[in-house]
């Protein structure tokens, strides 16, 4: 498993996805500095990582989806690659238009660092095969522009063609607008593209993905896709 | 010649305007029972070089197209400034 | 232009004259106006800092440079230092306090080290003042986008601040101890460069605005304040960062007050070389600014860099990677002389050590007020009718509150290195170039030290080493930031002085040495006068084989209070929050009891004897306890027994609350040698009870603790 952790002008999060993807024995993980014009040879996954992109300015990821390294990202994309876009790479996703949507300032107007729990809606994707159908895991959020946002067609077809892969919920699974951190659509935390090879969300599994540190929900996110490339491509 | 432009960055109708609420109901809680209605924009102010208004005008909306405005959530407006040398 | 519109004193402005043997000129007063300012020179404190204890086992680099350095094992630094940003804060407090987290963050960059943590201590005048909102904005705004966890800090509320807000910034980071860089190893014939962030008027004399009272129309004040930009601040960081990898400076130098006249003449005072700057190579972002600004000039996220000639494309290469001017400004020379070019002739020379060190001391006089009438005053405080209800109103006061709505907003967790985040008596946080643990205490008394700075001040030091010692860290280093008012008032600087007199003779006996700190004077209004309050930062690493945390108590624990208990009410949020007279005296320092409780506590994390432990503080032991209740979600039932109001809301004792699993009961007692130790309840349920007595249940002591 080899993956590439995109660095943008003003990413924080890029040396904690590097640390949690390549933890597990037989995988490394790189970084790739956003003006190259293409990613490395064997690419297996690409990370768009947390932080502030150009200081967030103008519009959260609006222009570090401009930079150089993001057509070869699309290219990656378009044959089937694997993207995760986490936070900030969330972010940078909408912008970019790989996935649809767009994330707004939380509706309490101020950042908001916390572990949440979250529904797993989609178990079959590379990213969550360890995970189990509407399994609630624990992992932190860390941002001030969460608030998922899609016009009325748009969510219509996300929600039927089940492209939600994430909920923000209770303990026990309950989804209300109380476990509603930032105010998102149908508590929404993160979608996937259609085919299932781009996923963007709002909590950051890297964080989460060592007892030490609080939990290791967010663990299962690394093993699924080593587990789906042991697998054969789909 | 180089035109200045005003351009004007507003979430469109529908999208909800979280800072706008909040700063309008602060006013409110001042006692401006007078205020009806508040959005939270962006001004960007662009200085130029073109030929005509009609070529300085286009050039920004291509840079609105590109950066400037996330048109899934915003919309906007140029104002032309005089030309100037 | 005449000395004193300058900012110079009669005296200073004569010593000026005979170290120059001529008259100074108009930039050469000015630039001196601000240099010997008491925020830049510390002429009313030097002579008192003196006194604190510098040297100890695990200091790397004491202070003298740009923060000290404590030895983290595995051949690794930990470089730490806190600074106060007040006077902007009260000014613009989004600004303020963020160009307070970008200040110090680029002091700790300066050694070379990576910036890893950051803790803050706050104090308002309530939580409605008009400030605190913008201030805990600017904390977070600035540390979030720069990608530096803020991992803990303190917030306190009293009147005295409404006006005087205090931000203290602290930040810690960690350096391969073979990689620290250094401000005093310049060699002639180098080149001067500037990195980072254009020039312009930003917080011009800024540092001439920290040293005196806030005037009552803040509006004037504003042209003073400095404006942050993290995202670039991140951006030199990683270009710092890289260059002192690939070797590229020779000596490095932040630019905090006074910019660029402050920075370069450090490093050429301290390198014992000489310095010319040729301002006209300075990039600046504003139009027609002369000499004296951009000597001046606080523009943010600016670096000094001493460079090697043959290193210098290199840097160019490395500062455009990251999107960063990088200029060349001037050259270090034989001699002592500093120099500024401006239009091609000398407009300024100065010998550098005059600029940095030799402004004269002031002798300010001291008075020692009257604080016998509040020792003597005999307060005699009955015990509560009800004391669960005192319980539950001592948890909503705003210094015992939650504070979860304030940290909430800062990003604890970037980095991914945080073991023990904001809402704790300690935090911590892992090393990443070695694995190791290590733990930090920020700690203040301002009532305390308003009752008896002396022993407040020492009692602080003893308190700020016991959290370490419960979690089962070594103390290795403290930093300080002494914020109080005009030293020109006799009886406030007496207070000083004896507060630091108390933190030496503690840190003397600890062994804890001061590796850093600030001073900030003149926290006054027309209005009023802060409380003094000396506020600490302790750091040591974690000896034990894991942290000991609070809030981590079990059902069927057995509830132990180690320590003699026998606080007092004196300057407790007791006392204070039911409206008693300010009165008392604060415990004396005991060195001994200290040091055989810290044995003991450290002994316990060692053997790991105990689920939980909690150092008693704010509110008591039986505050202590609700906290534990309240964080593990499960209750306790106290041995009945009368506790005076004393024993349970009184402060200040060496003690702490642990939580011990029955079948470790021996073997905890075991680790405590010279220390009583007493088993006084259990843990279990959904209320906390004393004996048959129902004090509050969980859901009581949540709702009044976090809402």
């Amino acid at each position: 498993m080899k993956t590439a952790v995109v660095v943008f002008p003003g990413s924080n999060c890029d040396q904690d996805a590097l640390k949690a993807a390549g933890a597990l024995p037989g995988t490394e993980a790189a970084a790739v500095w956003h003006k190259d014009s293409s990613l490395p040879a064997g690419i297996d996954l690409v990370i768009l990582p947390g932080g502030f992109s150009y200081g967030d300015y103008l519009r959260s990821g609006a222009m570090a989806a401009n930079s150089a390294i993001m057509t070869a990202v699309k290219d990656f994309a378009a044959k089937g690659g694997l993207v995760l876009g986490i936070c900030n790479g969330f972010q940078i996703l909408t912008e970019s238009r790989l996935l649809p949507g767009a994330l707004m300032s939380n509706d309490c107007q101020h950042f908001v660092c916390k572990p949440v729990t979250l529904r797993v809606e989609r178990n079959d994707l590379p990213f969550t095969l360890d995970y189990k159908k509407n399994e609630i895991v624990t992992i932190p959020i860390a941002h001030g522009e969460g608030r998922y946002f899609i016009d009325d067609e748009g969510l219509k077809r996300l929600e039927g063609q089940g492209c939600v892969a994430f909920r923000y919920c209770d303990a026990s699974g309950t989804i209300s607008p109380e476990c509603n951190p930032n105010g998102a659509l149908n508590n929404i935390a993160g979608i996937t593209n259609e085919r299932g090879n781009v996923l963007g969300l709002m909590p950051h599994p890297e964080r989460y993905s060592e007892k030490l540190l609080g939990g290791d929900d967010g663990a299962k996110f690394w093993t699924s896709v080593k587990k789906w490339l042991e697998g054969g491509r789909r | 010649m180089t035109y200045g432009i005003r351009l004007l960055v507003f979430l469109k109708e529908g999208v909800l305007d979280t800072q706008g609420k909040t700063v309008a109901a602060s006013l409110k809680g001042m006692g401006y029972d007078c205020l009806k209605n508040l959005r939270v924009g962006k001004y960007i102010h662009l200085d130029v070089e073109a030929a005509s208004e009609a070529e300085a005008a286009a050039q920004v909306e291509k840079m609105c197209d590109d950066l400037l405005v996330n048109d899934i959530i915003e919309e906007f407006k140029i104002e032309i400034e005089a030309a100037r040398v | 232009m005449n000395y004193k519109d300058a900012g110079l004193r009669e005296s200073e402005y004569i010593s000026l004259k005979e170290t120059l043997g001529r008259e100074p000129n108009d930039l050469e007063l000015r630039i001196m106006g601000v240099m010997w300012s008491e925020h830049c020179s510390y002429k009313s404190t030097r002579p008192l800092l003196k006194k604190l204890p510098k040297e100890g086992k695990y200091v790397v680099l004491g202070p003298g440079e740009n923060a000290g350095i404590i030895d983290g094992g595995a051949g690794v630094g930990i470089a730490f230092k806190v600074e106060s940003h007040n006077h902007p804060s009260a000014v613009a407090p989004y600004q303020g306090a963020a160009t307070g987290v970008g200040g110090i963050i680029r002091d700790i960059i300066a050694l070379g080290a990576r910036p890893v943590a950051s803790l803050d201590g706050l104090f308002f005048g309530s939580i409605n003042s008009a400030v605190h909102d913008g201030v805990v904005k600017g904390v977070g705004g600035y540390g979030n986008c720069i990608g530096v966890p803020t991992i803990g800090g303190k917030t306190y509320y009293d009147p005295t601040y409404e006006g005087n807000p205090l931000v203290n910034a602290m930040n810690i980071g960690t350096v391969k101890v073979d990689k620290i860089v250094s401000s005093q190893t310049a060699k002639s014939g180098q080149a001067v460069v500037i990195l980072g962030s254009k020039t312009g008027r930003d917080g011009i004399a800024g540092a001439a605005f920290a040293s005196t009272e806030l005037k009552d129309n803040t509006k004037e004040s504003r042209p003073s304040i400095q404006i942050g930009d993290p995202f670039v601040e991140k951006l030199l960081t990683e270009a710092c960062l890289e260059m002192r990898d690939a070797g590229l400076f020779v000596s490095m130098q932040d630019m905090g007050a006074a910019g660029i006249l402050s920075s370069s003449s450090e490093v050429a005072a301290k390198s014992g070389v000489g310095m010319t700057i040729d301002f006209d190579k300075v990039p600046l972002r504003a139009e027609g600014m002369e000499p004296w600004e951009i000597a001046l000039s606080e523009s943010q996220e600016r670096m000094l860099l001493i460079v090697e000639d043959a290193k210098m494309p290199e840097v160019f290469r490395i500062a455009e990677k990251w999107g960063l001017d990088a200029t060349e400004i001037g050259r270090t020379e034989e001699g002592d002389h500093y120099r500024i070019y401006w239009k091609g002739k000398i407009a300024a020379d100065v010998p550098a050590t005059t600029i940095g060190s030799d402004c004269p001391v002031i002798p300010w006089p001291a008075e020692r007020p009257d604080l016998e009438s509040r020792w003597n005053k005999h307060v005699k405080i009955d015990a509560p009718e009800d004391a669960g209800k005192a319980l539950l109103e001592l948890l909503s006061d705003s210094n015992l509150h939650c504070k979860e709505d304030i940290y909430v907003q800062y990003d604890s967790m970037v980095q991914t290195n945080t073991i023990v985040g904001p809402g704790s008596p300690v935090c911590a946080f892992r090393v990443t170039e070695s694995g190791r643990i290590c733990a930090v205490s920020m700690e203040a008394d301002p009532w305390g030290c308003e009752l008896d700075p002396e022993r407040a001040t020492a009692n602080l030091v003893a308190r700020s080493c016991r959290v370490l010692s419960v979690a089962g860290a070594v103390p290795a280093g403290l930093t300080n930031c002494l914020n109080f008012p005009s030293p020109e008032k006799p009886q406030h600087f007496w207070v000083l002085s004896h507060s630091v007199e108390g933190m030496a003779a503690a840190c003397k006996e600890l062994d804890c040495p001061v590796v850093s700190g600030n001073v900030s004077l003149y926290n006054e209004t027309s209005v009023t006068a802060i409380l003094p309050t000396p506020l600490l930062g302790v750091v040591g690493m974690v000896e034990a084989p894991a942290i000991l945390k609070s809030g981590c108590w079990n059902e069927g624990d057995l509830i132990f209070l180690a320590g003699i208990n026998t606080p007092t009410l004196a300057a407790s949020v007791y006392q204070r929050h039911f409206g008693h007279d300010f009165a008392g005296r604060p415990l004396p320092f005991d060195a001994q009891k200290e040091k055989a409780f810290n044995s003991g506590a450290l002994a316990v994390a060692q053997a790991q004897t105990a689920d939980s432990a909690r150092p008693v503080i704010g509110g008591g032991l039986i505050t202590a306890i609700a906290k534990e209740a309240i964080d593990a979600g499960i209750g306790a039932v106290l041995d009945a027994k009368d506790y005076t109001v004393e024993e349970f809301f009184g402060e200040g004792a060496t003690v702490a609350v642990y939580a011990v699993p029955a079948d470790k009961a021996a073997a905890f007692r075991a680790c405590w040698d010279n220390v009583p130790v007493e088993q006084i309840g259990t843990v279990g349920g959904d209320c906390l009870k004393l004996g048959d007595t129902v004090l509050a249940t969980i859901a009581e002591l949540n709702k009044a603790f976090r809402s």
